[in-house]
Parts: structure tokens; sequence; C-alpha cells
């Protein structure tokens, strides 16, 4: 606890507000990786909802230093493009090995390998099997 | 006045986040396969770098900035390495 106590008003209540969102949309996200039904649905989630509140936080974070500082203290940007980067390339590299998998699996089945997903046809043995 | 209302919001943004860990955590150990498995890790990082952002905020060190960028880069680099070994076997071929 040293340095808050030194903020404006105006600057703790901007960053009290960006902290709250930024949690709650997290928070938000998570539980949708928790409770939607099949794995292509869970992947929406998380991603949206941790990147919106990666913004949030480092916003937060950014308007604290900068008046704590009274300087432009940017270097959180980083962190908001390093996520805005690397969370669609990480989870398109695993939509596509689970992809992947739930077609060989269906081949070794002796399924047609028409379509892939798991919530195309109804009744779906794959989609709830633990491995 | 504000300043009390920063320190418990604060505190509402840690307890949310240890919550939003706390459902990748759960993913991991209920997630029916392991691409279920490897999502509820890389959500669970990133919250966890975002958690690391607030007790910055919190202490007012630039330390913990820096320890959060490289969780971040660790965690993508885990989640595309585990997602490799997922489609192929194998992480480097």
């Amino acid at each position: 606890m040293n340095g808050i106590e030194h903020l404006p008003p105006w600057a703790a209540v901007l960053t009290a507000v960006f902290l709250l969102t930024g949690a709650a949309v997290t928070l938000i996200g998570s539980l949708g990786l928790l409770r939607l039904g099949t794995f292509y649905e869970r992947v929406h989630a998380p991603t949206l909802g941790t990147t919106l509140g990666t913004v949030f936080i480092a916003a937060a974070s950014m308007v604290c230093f900068s008046v704590l500082e009274s300087r432009a203290v940017l270097h959180e940007i980083l962190i908001v493009i390093l996520g805005a980067v690397t969370t669609p390339i990480a989870l398109t590299v695993l939509v596509g090995a689970a992809r992947f998998r739930d077609t060989a699996e269906r081949a070794q089945l002796g399924e047609p390998v028409g379509r892939a997903m798991p919530h195309a046809a109804p009744g779906d043995a794959s989609a709830g099997k633990a491995d | 006045m504000s300043q009390l209302m920063l320190t418990y919001s604060l505190l509402v943004a840690q307890v949310l986040l240890g919550l939003a860990i706390g459902c990748g955590a759960l993913r991991i150990f209920l997630g029916p396969r392991a691409q279920d498995r490897v999502l509820g890790f890389d959500t669970l990082s990133v919250n966890a770098m975002l958690l690391l952002l607030t007790v910055g905020i919190r202490t007012g060190e630039a330390l913990y900035f820096e320890a959060a960028l490289a969780m971040a880069l660790f965690g993508f680099v885990g989640t595309v390495a585990l997602a490799k070994f997922l489609l192929r076997g194998e992480v480097i071929e």
C-alpha cells in the first residue's frame, strides 16, 4: 500500500471502474468456459472475455501509474498487443488440433467423415466422451 | 474516501479474478477431452497474468508488470506447444 493513497480522487475512481469492469468481464468469460456445452462453443467464451478484460485492467494500470509518476506510463500496452495477437493464434491452432482429433476418431469408428463438428450431428456419442 | 473505494475495488477485482482462475482450474480437472484441458490451461494462465497486474497496482511496483509480460508470453508458448502435441504426437518435428 505505497502510492495508492497519493492518487487524486478522479484517478482513483477511474482506476477502480476500469479494474472492476475488467475483472467482471474476465469472470464472465471464464464462467462461459465452465458452462457451455461442447468444446467448439467453449473456445469462444474465454477468448473474448480475457482479451477485453486484459484491455480494461491494463488501462487501469496505465491510469494509476501515469498519474502517480506525473508522466505517460504506457508500457502496459505491450501486454494488450501481446494478448490481442497471441490469443487468436493459440486458439486457432488448438481448434485445428481438436478438429483433426475428431476427424481421426470418426474415421477409426467407421463413421462418415463429413462434418467434424460434434453438434452438427444430434445424439453424437463422441461429444462428451472422456479420453 | 475515493482511496478507500479504490482499495476495496482492488480487493473485489482480485476476488473475481481468483474465481476466474478457479473456473479455469475446474475445466482442467473436469474437461472431458485433452483439448478442453489445454483450453483451461490457457484461460488460467491469462487470468493469473491479470491477477499479477492487479497486485502491481496494489503495491505500486513496476516489477510485477515484467513478470506479467513473461507470464503472457510463456502461456502462449505453452498453449501452442500443447496444441501441436495434440495434433502430431510430438512438439518438434
